[in-house]
């Protein structure tokens, strides 16, 4: 059976006899990953040979490079017509170059780079034995309280491995909305998820909490990878391939032809819907949505906020992106089967995560449960099925990542003796203390509530509209009610840190470096300019708005 | 010649805005600024009078199309103004009487120091009220409505120093809003009907009915009645009749201008301009003359009672635009008797207000009759010029509300059947009491003898006099005397329109057949013969004159007013209109509003408390679900997955 997975996958010619193509790779169309990856690799050099002290720079000079060049080739890539035109299929049919990719791939690596802003922030954390510290563990390897611990802090030791890791993650990342087969989509998705779990260990604070969160993600992950691949196989014994275009054709009943290997289970029906509905279940575990949704807060908190911004903004504009593909491209024809489920899960997300969301008390899990009301958000627009469906969620992706990664990032502001403070508590009165921080903050929440006049109103709207036109006006309902939920907790926090009297032992807000500052800057910056003309960039969106089939 | 339209509203809007915004440099030549524009516009309004004549009667309507005011699909409303032979009639009254009444101001408001701002009220006033009639529109004739309510407003409580000015404006503008919601109904209901609130496609011409007749006659009454109780609101009929009098606390040439000749009409002239409408709606007509019938008798019998000149005047204002609404309702065979009346009114009524306020000039303020007495030597041009007004009003043979008058009895009995004697006999009934009552006031202040010299002996006596009043400037016995020549000049031409508009508009039926290409005209088949309708109308009169004198000129007349019947009681406090309206309206209101706080409190407090409550209390146990353990998240991920790929099947098996 490999043997003729592999020969289906990687050639085009129906007959074993004729001569085998060498494979032709487009490497310009692929060139933001191959940059990425390549810069990974390089990386992981720079670990092996620079000398300790010159590899944050080394790191940080390259990481940024790379995903500034990558950004430039999506939109050299972008203005050659690539996302409109001349959109195809690339590497041997692994990987499709579109709009969609194209405008998601833009939006994952802007987050990678404002995300490598606040992985290289060394001001925050106090100065251990004189040597200026980021958000992770010294050694990652030393068991936390060890001796060996003690002394990798007293050396100075900083994971520097986190940016090569980053650059992985990022990579998978970027294949992962673009896959245009199921393989190509399950590998991005190791790919991106292993960088991941790693990451969420490192914390140098709260050690066992990161590396608990860590030990958790990776096996709901795996638990949840392992549907995927049990879904994979399922529609390839129903397609007889994994590309995403023969198994459209499939569905739709346009191709008949069958494979002498496959002909018992080829066009069973049992097949398909069991294996889109674990291959949909793989997915909405990335997106977080609910009941797949558990690991959410915990990973959220225990990991080192940075990276809880960065997973949080990134992993959610891949998942979806790859949601979107397999949903509009492999099974447009199943429409009728995977909507009302698809509703049903919208719904249960979207008044869950609002609904639990109100008892918190961490501002970490707080956004947590935030995204996971926002995923159902989202979950509305991709149930759309229409173009305004497409392009509304592309906005609405773009939208919510910078002001993700800007909250995560204010959050790493507050600090008591204990490092960042959480609790919600602690945040009381901030708005006395700190306007500027408190403001900005509020700024962020306030589009997490889709007030107008920021991005998450534009977004909000974008995609009720489109869910409203494509048919799917309870959900908008639904959705309305849940904003209204979500919008108490919001404002809650506004009205704690302006309207309640500081504690006396509360924590103080660290000047961070022009690093952090870029970060939140952005996120303002975005945040508004999409609130208040958000039009040309809904037009961006509907533009990349077209799969290639 | 149409742009002229234009430049009529804009002269005395200019002239506000010069005034209002011009500050103190313009406070030495502001009323003469203001007296100007508005002398200005009558001048363009003449001009344009002439060119209607010379024009064919069926040629005589105008249109001024400005620009395009709210250009929405579906929705389109222009500022674009029509003359015709109604409107110029307005026009003339308004500026007219106008320009006198800001002539008149400037010697009435001579020692005000916030005269610059009054002329500026006054010429914004104006500007409304042309804006209101010459609109081409309802959305746009909404907007002088409006206009004319705020106009009245401020200068009701231009005396805002005075508690019961500012509460008299209030009261006004009040209950003018339950009036406007009214228009403002009758507006909608005309969009979403018809499509369109323009004059020309919605009432039609001569030659091309409007689209007004297509509707359903329960529609059509509905709009009637909106349209009706706009016109109550403005035009203080009952039973929204109860802010007029006390709008007598604006300085008296407003109550002359505003409250007497003018803007009080807009509701006359919203019904007969609506004609069309109302035609077809014959429910609706009839409410419109039991409202007339009722407010004429309301209003003369106010009249009765009142010993403050003012509000004898208000209340006979309110009773003559009975009349005017009466014949306005009774279709074609009313609708030019009633402005003819208005017209005559006009003149008549703003010149007994404006001997009313010459009188108060040389009294000291006062507005009490009992303590005039005897002026008629002391003021004589006031006394002629008031007498003839008062001649006018009560039909004396000859003058002019003896034309206007007599018509819309006449037409009342034509109404025919028992309608007809009943309305008929109201009218009838109210020219008697306007006889009376007219008598009264003219009795009591220019003749008799000299109350106002011995008050010493009348005052401690006096329940009504307040103590301060007593103090301040009271010790010293006014000394009546003529009033300077800008404020007799007016009196004099408006008496001249008292005496003589009527016949010049009456002989030949000039006034009807001037009016009828716009309201239509029909003869009445009256169950009375004219002469029968004018004999009696003059016997009535002579009676209420009779009984007035009897009462009033053959025995003194006491300073202190008796306790007087029932009647005379009730109607001195305005038929306890005010106590009607406390029980309940404001009573009901309140109790009304405390209810719905008990509700808001318990029921939807309740609602949105409990519903907080219980998303939280959900909230807490659905975070129990989230205990720590990958397990349990795993099972929870198993389960999910399972229920997804059931339902995925079940939704094939459907």
């Amino acid at each position: 059976m490999s043997a003729s997975a592999v020969h289906s996958l990687w050639t085009t010619a129906a007959d074993p006899i004729s001569k085998i193509d060498a494979p032709k790779i487009e490497y310009g169309q692929l060139s933001p990953t191959l940059i990425i990856v390549g810069a990974a690799v390089v990386g992981v050099l720079i670990e092996a040979l620079v000398p300790r002290k010159s590899r944050y720079y080394a790191q940080v000079f390259v990481s940024a490079v790379a995903l500034v060049a990558a950004f430039a080739a999506v939109v050299a890539l972008a203005a050659d017509g690539y996302g409109t035109t001349k959109a195809g299929i690339a590497a041997m049919g692994a990987i499709a170059v579109d709009g969609p990719a194209l405008f998601l791939q833009g939006t994952i690596l802007l987050a990678g780079l404002v995300g490598l802003f606040t992985f290289a922030e060394r001001r925050l954390d106090p100065a251990a034995h004189g040597n200026r510290v980021d958000s992770f563990a010294a050694q990652a390897g030393s068991v936390p309280g060890s001796d060996s611990e003690k002394a990798a802090v007293k050396a100075g030791f900083t994971t520097t491995e986190v940016f090569p890791l980053l650059l992985f993650a990022v990579a998978g990342m970027l294949v992962f909305p673009a896959a245009n087969d199921l393989l190509t989509l399950f590998i991005a998705l190791e790919v991106f998820s292993l960088p991941l779990y790693l990451m969420c260990a490192l914390a140098r604070r709260k050690r066992l909490m990161s590396q608990e969160a860590a030990v958790k993600y990776f096996l709901l992950g795996a638990f949840a990878s392992a549907f995927t691949l049990f879904g994979i196989a399922l529609l390839y014994g129903y397609a007889g391939s994994v590309s995403y275009a023969t198994i459209a054709q499939v569905v739709d009943g346009t191709l008949t032809s069958v494979d002498p290997a496959l002909a018992d289970t080829m066009g069973n029906d049992a097949l398909l819907l069991i294996g889109t509905a674990m291959l949909v279940m793989g997915l909405l575990f990335k997106v977080g949505a609910v009941p797949f949704h558990m690991w959410t807060p915990d990973v959220y908190q225990g990991a080192p906020t940075p990276v809880t911004g960065f997973m949080a903004a990134a992993t959610k504009v891949a998942a979806f992106g790859a949601l979107l593909r397999v949903l509009y491209v492999v099974l447009p024809g199943l429409r009728w089967d995977w909507r009302p489920v698809m509703w049903a899960v919208a719904i249960i997300t979207m008044l869950g995560g609002a609904i639990v969301a109100i008892t918190q008390t961490d501002i970490k899990r707080l956004l947590a449960y935030s995204s996971i009301a926002h995923a159902g958000f989202i979950l509305a627009g991709v149930i759309a099925t229409t173009p305004e469906g497409i392009s509304s969620v592309l906005f609405y992706l773009a939208a919510y990542s910078f002001v993700t990664i800007g909250a995560f990032a204010v959050v790493t502001l507050v600090r008591d003796a204990g490092g960042e403070a959480t609790h919600l508590s602690k945040w009381a009165g901030l708005g006395r203390r700190s306007p500027l921080v408190a403001a900005v903050f509020a700024v962020f929440l306030l589009a997490f509530a889709g007030i107008p006049l920021t991005s998450g109103f534009a977004g909000k709207f974008a995609v009720f509209k489109a869910a409203a036109e494509g048919g799917a006006a309870p959900l908008v309902v639904v959705g309305v009610i849940s904003s209204a939920i979500a919008a108490f907790f919001y404002i809650r926090v506004i009205v704690l840190m302006f309207f309640s009297e500081p504690r006396p032992e509360g924590p103080t807000v660290a000047v961070p470096s022009p690093l952090t500052m870029t970060a939140i800057g952005v996120g303002v910056a975005v945040t508004v300019v999409l609130g208040v003309a958000p039009q040309y960039f809904l037009e961006l969106a509907s533009d990349a708005g077209v799969f290639v089939r | 010649m149409e742009n002229l339209i234009a430049l009529l509203i804009a002269a005395p809007l200019l002239g506000a805005a010069v005034l209002l915004c011009g500050g103190r440099r313009l406070d030495a030549v502001g009323h003469w600024i203001g007296t100007l524009l508005a002398s200005l516009s009558f001048v363009f309004g003449a001009v344009l009078f002439f060119d209607l004549l010379g024009k064919d009667a069926t040629d005589r309507t105008l249109t001024q199309h400005l620009f395009s005011w709210i250009p929405v699909e579906g929705f389109q409303a222009d500022i674009a103004f029509r003359l015709d032979q109604l409107s110029m009639t307005f026009v003339l009254l308004i500026t007219g009487v106008g320009s006198l009444i800001h002539l008149y101001s400037v010697g009435y408001m001579e020692h005000d120091e916030r005269r610059r701002r009054f002329f500026g009220y006054l010429n914004l006033f104006l500007a409304a009220m042309l804006l209101l009639v010459l609109a081409d529109n309802y959305l746009l004739l909404y907007v002088g409505w409006e206009g004319v309510g705020l106009a009245s407003y401020l200068l009701i409580g231009f005396w805002q120093h005075k508690p019961s000015a500012a509460t008299a404006a209030k009261k006004a503008f009040l209950v003018n809003r339950v009036g406007d919601m009214g228009l403002s109904i009758a507006i909608m209901i005309m969009f979403t009907t018809f499509g369109t609130f323009a004059f020309g496609p919605l009432l039609g011409s001569e030659e091309t009915p409007g689209v007004a007749g297509d509707a359903s006659e329960g529609t059509l009454t509905a709009i009637g009645l909106m349209l009706l109780l706009a016109a109550c609101g403005k035009s203080a009929q009952v039973p929204l009749q109860s802010w007029l009098g006390d709008a007598m606390e604006g300085p008296t040439p407003v109550s002359a201008l505003i409250h007497a000749a003018t803007m009080v009409t807009a509701g006359v002239y919203l019904i007969v301009r609506s004609g069309a409408i109302f035609d077809a709606a014959p429910d609706a007509q009839l409410v419109v003359t039991i409202v007339g019938a009722v407010t004429l008798l309301f209003g003369a019998i106010v009249g009765c009672a009142k010993d403050d000149i003012k509000k004898a005047l208000a209340g006979s204002t309110m009773s003559q635009i009975g009349y005017m609404i009466l014949a306005a309702g009774l279709g074609p065979i009313g609708y030019a008797f009633a402005i003819m009346h208005l017209v005559t009114h006009g003149f008549f009524k703003a010149g007994l207000f404006l001997g009313a306020g010459s009188v108060m000039h040389g009294m000291n303020d006062e507005v009490d009759m009992r303590k005039y007495g005897g002026l008629r030597k002391y003021m004589p041009i006031t006394f002629i010029t008031f007498g003839l007004g008062y001649l006018a009003i009560i039909g004396f043979p000859g003058l002019s509300g003896f034309f206007s008058k007599d018509k819309i009895i006449e037409a009342a009995f034509a109404k025919g059947g028992t309608e007809g004697w009943i309305l008929g006999g109201c009218a009838l009934l109210g020219a008697a009491i306007t006889a009376y009552y007219m008598t009264r006031v003219m009795l009591m202040t220019f003749f008799g003898e000299e109350r106002w010299r011995n008050r010493e002996t009348a005052s401690p006596a006096e329940p009504n006099v307040e103590p301060a009043a007593e103090h301040q400037g009271e010790h010293a016995e006014p000394h009546p005397h003529e009033s300077p020549s800008s404020m007799t000049i007016p009196m004099i031409v408006l008496a001249f329109g008292s005496v003589f508009a009527g016949a010049l508009f009456s002989i030949g039926d000039r006034f009807v057949n001037w009016l009828e290409p716009i309201t239509g005209f029909e003869h009445g088949h009256s169950p009375l013969s004219a002469a029968a309708v004018t004999s009696s109308t003059v016997a009535v009169m002579v009676i209420g004159v009779a009984v007035a004198y009897v009462q009033y000129g053959r025995r003194p007349v006491p300073a202190v007013a008796p306790r007087g019947s029932l009647l005379t009681r009730a109607a001195r406090r305005d038929l306890l209109q005010d106590d009607f309206n406390h029980v309940v309206l404001v009573r009901g209101g309140e109790h009304l509003t405390r209810s719905l706080v008990y509700v808001d409190h318990t029921l939807v407090d309740g609602v949105v408390n409990g519903t907080a409550a219980s998303v939280g209390g959900l909230s807490g146990r659905l975070r129990r679900l989230q205990n720590g353990y990958a397990r349990s998240y795993a099972v929870s991920m198993f389960g999910g997955a399972a229920l997804l790929v059931a339902a995925t099947l079940l939704m094939r098996a459907v």
